[in-house]
């Protein structure tokens, strides 16, 4: 169409109005987008090249090897053992359910494993491996390796764990670690950053939990360059952690393992404390359990077992508990060292004093009786002890008065907390006049002396706390027990004590009479005697009552145990140290429900002193010849493990 | 339709046209692809492929193809415009019924050595349709009901097919730069208002219809405009690109990080780097400098674009320089917007630096149109 020269003008000139308002606001956006890259790259261009480094930069954690631990004799208690867990990453992969199915015939895997392997690989990114098998022996690790080609995705992946090789010798010592839980962070304070591995071992109990921190050591830093969907680039810098610290126990693997063999599945504990500095060389409870089990994520059915899910609850032998620290007994007679003591240092009592036993006791209005219920007669101090006469202490115990006697326990270890590292240890009660206000607001009456004379009504002591008196009672130091001898290969502080204060004569006046009574025809412990020359064991045996013996039932004579049910039926304790000469190892028994001491707890108590002692199977000719038979078979019966010492585990 | 109609003094003709060419943008079209190898071999790991070498072969085609374009008068492209639009169109429908599919969106036809995404060729098509429509029109009608009705279909048919695919990046850069052509065009300002309140109510359609079994945009579209308003509240989801790409922007500083040093980039936290987040690339290896070079090579173009179109009486020809300067304007500004977290992520490539083959190519000839009516204008 024709188009005038002023149309074409005026169309110019629109245009032109138009164009530059047009370009104007072009040129206004463009300032716009040239002032929000300033904003962005020059102002804020700090924030963002640091988010742009923490994009890029993580550290990783690499986690110390956690300290070694081991015996007296450098027999390993607790390792760290390398295993391969199989892992897929579904990105990799591809076809996750052909090789799936691929690795399924190379190497065992369980349905459940399957599933809850696909369930796992459904919930994570892509790039994230996902455990298919656990703990995988070393011939499937390597199947796998060699078909590796033929495994897009799948790796075999090495991880460290915590293995006990000495199973349940050492469940009551060393304890076990297990993967930190909630509750444990929300319990303990510690910013370590180690705690936030998922699955990082902690220790659970004993000394793994108490001397966590020792045997942690220091985590090791790997800064690697990731990209967006994670992967490692490449390391940028590593700082080397460090190990935790090793730990050598007093313990002699060897001992502990007869101990726990011996207890077999009683319910009771032993503690064997040398007297050179106060070295436990060994503490074991039974029944036990393989602290394995826990590391590796305890079944339902173990965990049911070892709770005795099965069993009536008057019947439970609580393998879980370390009864040597965390239980609390009447002491029962192994209690009359500390009242007879309490009485000489008092003064109150002459050695040669007489006391007649008419085999029970009248103390107002209440009747207290002898275990003998004849009466023992006349009974000086040694007879008291050696017999076990209670009469005796009923009366001693009354003139000497509950304070002193208390006062006395505490000197020889009693109603203290030792410090070891171990888990929920007991104080006990070692009861006074105080204490019964404190505690149970109400005075103090004269029959809870009388009780507490001979070891009953408010006295409690761990079996731990028995053989520390026992070890005072045969060196007259203070001997404080010791579980670590060195961290590091630094010496711990010793635990031999400085001498007590006590009157030497007393002293070896009590020892005298607990030699009399493992040793003299008369004496309470004369059947579990040690006959070896220079070997010969003194102690106390102790009979404690965990109900009161009712004046009906007194009178129709049913207090023999063997016609109680098992849970009411008496402790049975022993307490000695030998040799008594040269005073070498102190020891404590006790059986829950065992009966009677001398029955029960002193051959005990002798198996294990000679084995100390030995340093290994003792001879028959230790033993009084009329028990060697007897022996004899039982050496035969005893499953020992063989533990050689010396024994280094390689650093993983 | 007679050649005096522009009263020509004197046109070249031959060779000499040459000589006549809008030769700084020829240098600053080239410039800004020659800045889109660079950051494409950078985003391809220092290598050559799989990028840079296809796209200096289009570039190289692109060249050619707008050297040829612009050496044709201007007259013949305004005879072809209506073809060009119908062709468009046809490539539209087509998609529609034999299209590719790739990431949810069905916007190429497979065509043996390369895609060609329709879309971008209705880009030029539109415009060129639209100023012949006004160069054809006589001024008194242009604001005309009737006679605006036209050019409307003419944008809205396009639009719809392209929002069909669904690339709602096109789709406004279509209706906005069709719009914008009827701005130049001089219709009257009352018609702009209506529009932009029009505008207004779909977007409020757009969000009423969401969660309806007929809502107007697919849910990935929804979620993109939810993190754009809010790109905190998913910052691993789909607040991701945005925040990352934020990063990488602002982590340039003065002057970037080096070339092939941009580790956001480099270790894959950036989406889609090598097409519509290539400029965060830029901005982090070269800074705020590079960023802002590349930002004022661009406006150059548009300047020389619209220098270019007052300086022509021809009212197709000014009209036409101006719409493609429009498109092309649109194509950096929103792609630009999108990644410093302007606007919402809608998916439109940096004009020229972003690997394409059809884009490069539709904005190659557009800008032959502009050379050829560079060339033959009355003078």
């Amino acid at each position: 169409m024709k188009r005038g020269p002023k149309e074409t003008e005026a169309s110019a000139r629109r245009i032109s109005r138009r164009a530059l308002l047009l370009g104007g606001s072009q040129l206004a956006l463009v300032g716009v987008l040239g002032w929000r890259m300033r904003s962005l790259q020059v102002d804020q261009g700090d924030t963002y090249r640091s988010l742009a480094e923490r994009n890029r930069i993580d550290i990783e954690l690499l986690p110390p090897d956690r300290g070694l631990i081991y015996d007296i004799n450098g027999v390993v208690l607790a390792e760290n053992e390398q295993f391969y867990n199989i892992t897929i990453t579904r990105e990799d992969a591809g076809d996750v359910d052909a090789v799936l199915a691929k690795l399924a015939r190379l190497i065992p895997i369980t349905e459940v494993q399957m599933a809850r392997t696909r369930e796992e690989l459904d919930e994570v990114r892509g790039d994230m491996k996902v455990t298919v098998a656990e703990r995988v022996p070393w011939d499937d690790v390597s199947r796998v390796v060699v078909n590796a080609p033929a495994l897009p995705g799948v790796t075999a992946e090495l991880g460290v764990s915590r293995l006990y090789p000495q199973e349940t010798d050492m469940a009551h010592v060393v304890g076990y670690v297990g993967p930190v839980s909630d509750y444990d962070l929300s319990r303990i304070d510690d910013q370590d950053p180690l705690l936030r591995i998922p699955r990082f071992q902690i220790g659970k109990t004993m000394v793994e939990n108490k001397l966590e921190r020792v045997l942690r050591g220091k985590a090791g830093t790997l800064e690697v360059e990731k990209n967006a969907a994670g992967r490692v680039m490449r390391e940028l810098s590593r700082t080397e952690g460090e190990p935790g610290s090793d730990l050598q126990l007093t313990v002699d693997a060897q001992l502990q393992n007869y101990v726990q063999t011996r207890l077999g599945e009683e319910s009771a504990a032993a503690v064997v404390i040398d007297l050179e500095q106060g070295d436990i060389a060994a503490i074991g409870s039974a029944p036990s359990f393989d602290p394995n089990l826990f590391v590796r994520g305890i079944s339902q059915a173990d965990w049911d077992a070892l709770n005795e899910r099965d069993k009536d609850p008057r019947e439970h032998h609580r393998p879980l508990a370390a009864k040597t620290v965390q239980g609390a007994y009447p002491p029962g007679s192994t209690f009359k060292m500390v009242t007879a003591l309490a009485a000489l240092e008092d003064g109150v009592v002459e050695p040669e004093e007489t006391v007649r036993c008419l085999g029970q006791l009248d103390v107002s209005d209440v009747r207290f009786h002898c275990w003998k219920r004849g009466g023992h007669g006349n009974m000086n101090l040694h007879e008291s002890l050696k017999q076990s006469c209670d009469v005796y202490y009923y009366d001693v115990g009354q003139r000497v008065g509950i304070d002193k006697i208390a006062a006395m326990a505490r000197r020889l270890g009693l109603g203290e907390r030792h410090d070891l590292p171990m888990s929920a240890i007991t104080a006990g009660i070692a009861p006074d006049k105080d204490w019964k206000r404190r505690e149970r607001g109400e005075d103090w009456r004269i029959g809870d002396t009388v009780n507490a004379s001979i070891g009953q009504g408010y006295v409690l002591a761990s079996p731990l706390q028995l053989a520390v008196m026992t070890a005072r009672i045969a060196t007259g130091r203070s001997i404080s027990p010791r579980l670590v001898r060195s961290v590091d290969g630094v010496e711990q502080p010793s635990g031999a004590g400085a001498d007590m204060g006590l009157n030497e004569n007393h002293l070896r006046r009590i020892r005298a009479s607990m030699f009399d009574a493992s040793n003299h025809r008369r004496g309470t412990a004369y059947r579990t005697r040690i006959v070896a020359e220079g070997m010969q064991m003194a102690g106390k045996t102790g009979t404690s009552q965990v109900r009161r013996i009712t004046a009906e039932e007194r009178a129709q004579g049913v207090w023999r145990n063997e016609d109680l049910p098992w849970h009411r039926r008496d402790h049975a304790l022993y307490v000695g140290f030998a040799p008594y000469e040269n005073p070498k190892y102190a020891v404590a028994i006790l059986v829950e429900h065992g009966g009677g001491g001398s029955a029960t707890a002193a051959p005990i108590a002798r198996d294990i002193m000679l084995q100390a002692l030995h340093g290994g199977t003792p001879p028959l000719s230790a033993y009084p010849a009329s028990d060697r038979p007897r022996i004899e078979d039982q050496q035969r019966r005893l499953d020992l493990r063989d533990i050689r010492p010396g024994r280094t585990a390689d650093r993983a | 339709m007679s050649y005096l109609e522009y009263q020509v003094k004197y046109v070249p003709s031959g060779f000499r046209k040459l000589l006549y060419l809008n030769w700084p943008i020829v240098f600053l079209v080239s410039a800004v692809c020659g800045a889109g190898f660079v950051m494409l071999y950078s985003v391809a790991g220092g290598s050559m492929d799989p990028w840079v070498r296809p796209q200096m072969q289009r570039f190289g085609l692109g060249l050619a193809l707008m050297l040829v374009v612009g050496l044709v008068p201007i007259w013949f492209w305004r005879n072809m415009a209506v073809l060009a639009y119908a062709v468009s169109l046809i490539l539209l429908g087509l998609v529609e019924v034999i299209g590719v599919e790739r990431n949810g969106s069905q916007r190429w036809l497979d065509l043996g050595p390369m895609d060609l995404q329709p879309s971008e060729l209705m880009k030029i098509a539109l415009v060129m349709l639209l100023a012949a429509y006004y160069d054809w029109l006589p001024l008194d009608k242009v604001s005309r009901p009737l006679w605006i009705v036209i050019p409307l279909i003419l944008i809205a048919v396009p639009a719809f097919l392209v929002l069909r695919q669904p690339d709602l990046g096109t789709t406004l850069l279509l209706v906005m730069g069709g719009g914008a052509v009827l701005f130049l065009a001089g219709v009257h300002w009352a018609y702009f208002a209506s529009v932009i309140a029009a505008g207004i109510g779909l977007i409020t359609a757009v969000f009423a219809s969401r969660g309806t079994p007929w809502q107007l945009l697919k849910d990935y579209q929804y979620s993109r405009i939810d993190t754009f308003l809010d790109p905190s509240q998913d910052p691993l989801g789909a607040g991701y690109h945005i925040m990352q790409a934020k990063i990488a922007l602002g982590s340039g500083g003065w002057t970037g990080r080096g070339y092939m040093q941009g580790t956001q980039s480099r270790l894959n936290f950036l989406p889609e780097k090598h097409t519509d987040f290539i400029f965060t690339t830029l901005a982090e290896e070269f800074g705020f400098l590079g960023a802002s070079t590349l930002l004022i090579l661009y406006a150059l173009i548009i300047l020389f674009c619209i220098a270019s179109a007052l300086t022509n009486k021809d009212r197709f020809a000014s009209l036409l320089t101006l719409g493609v300067a429009v498109t092309f304007f649109l194509y950096f500004a929103v792609n630009m917007a999108m990644v410093t977290g302007l606007a919402p992520v809608v998916g439109v490539p940096l004009p020229l630096v972003s690997y394409g083959g059809s884009a490069m190519l539709v904005l190659m000839i557009g800008f032959g149109l502009v050379q050829s009516a560079h060339v033959h204008k009355p003078r």
